[in-house]
């Protein structure tokens, strides 16, 4: 039997994207996603965690301040202060803001309105473990689903992120371009998606497991999920090896 | 030990954009009140606290804002503190 790779799936209470989540990598060979509550304490030896999208605790206080502090979070903070990835997409990119893995924070989107479309995204660094397998530069059409995806941080980390390579998107025309009508929520710029300092922390608003088929319109953010898997498999160079 | 009644108000770091605040300015121009200056939008959260003095309810509040009422990023806090009347001694 093959020895694969696990990704733990958090469902807190709200979550909705969790199931997406799964069936991203359920279509990728060499890897079990698996669900877990968020009262649970361990992660159990996992090699990725996704923090999905939705809207936990039904975004009371700020969206993702409660669930940051569900028995789970400990240990993914744990597993992402020893360099183990995590991923998380939309109210995950919340969630790892409050609990202070990843710097800023997501403000009510400038035009106040819940914004539910596709967007395009600018891939501004390949270099991550959640990016290999795309292009420099390359434009990617995936959805976005939120109310508070303004990005907003000091300027002093701005530059920060700007200068460590740390954008990894931002929005942008269907050809690339960069403009405030392309930035559906007002987000500092132009930011769709941050890395923390070590790179294996990923937070993007944008849904990339919404687009991962071509019946959902979009295969766009496939890649992602593959990049992280050719991560991992070089990491644990004995997952997917045949061993009896 | 006492109970004290806090409200901790929390609002938007200045210079922040607030579009809600904006939102209702506008709202309050076309109902005609001229003069209004810049609106700003928070939250009050009331509590009650059991502590043994004044100070020591005040610095429990002040760790729970730091902690998870308010985000530092985006948002200051204020508390307010009254004790209650008649408190066991």
């Amino acid at each position: 039997m093959s020895v694969k790779l696990r990704v733990a799936v958090v469902t807190f209470p709200g979550s909705n994207c969790d199931h997406d989540c799964y069936r991203a990598f359920r279509l990728l060979d060499g890897v079990e996603p698996e669900f877990r509550w968020h009262r649970e304490a361990e992660l159990d030896g996992v090699d990725a965690v996704v923090l999905p999208g939705g809207f936990s605790y039904g975004d009371y206080l700020r969206a993702g301040s409660i669930a940051r502090f569900s028995p789970i979070m400990e240990s993914v903070v744990r597993f992402a202060r020893e360099g183990g990835p995590v991923l998380g997409i939309c109210n995950g990119f919340q969630i790892l803001c409050e609990a202070g893995l990843l710097p800023g924070a997501l403000l009510r989107n400038n035009g106040l309105r819940f914004r539910s479309h596709d967007v395009h995204i600018r891939v501004e660094n390949p270099g991550t473990p959640f990016t290999s397998r795309y292009e420099p530069h390359q434009v990617l059409r995936v959805p976005i689903a939120h109310g508070e995806g303004n990005y907003h941080a000091a300027p002093e980390v701005l530059a920060e992120l700007e200068g460590a390579g740390r954008i990894v998107f931002r929005y942008c025309t269907p050809d690339g371009t960069l403009s405030e009508a392309a930035n559906p929520n007002g987000s500092a710029h132009h930011i769709a998606g941050i890395v923390n300092e070590a790179g294996n922390v990923l937070g993007m608003m944008p849904h990339p497991e919404r687009a991962v088929e071509p019946v959902l319109g979009s295969s766009d953010g496939a890649p992602l999920f593959e990049s992280l898997l050719d991560h991992l498999a070089a990491a644990a160079p004995h997952a997917g090896e045949l061993t009896t | 030990m006492s109970l004290f009644h806090a409200t901790v108000r929390v609002t938007p770091r200045p210079g922040l954009l607030d579009p809600e605040g904006k939102a209702i300015h506008h709202a309050l121009e076309s109902l005609g009140y001229d003069g209004v200056g810049e609106v700003r939008v928070g939250k009050a959260i009331t509590l009650e606290v059991e502590a043994a003095s004044r100070d020591e309810a005040l610095a429990r509040v002040d760790e729970m804002c730091r902690k998870l009422l308010a985000n530092p990023v985006t948002e200051d806090y204020r508390i307010e503190l009254s004790e209650e009347e008649g408190g066991t001694p």
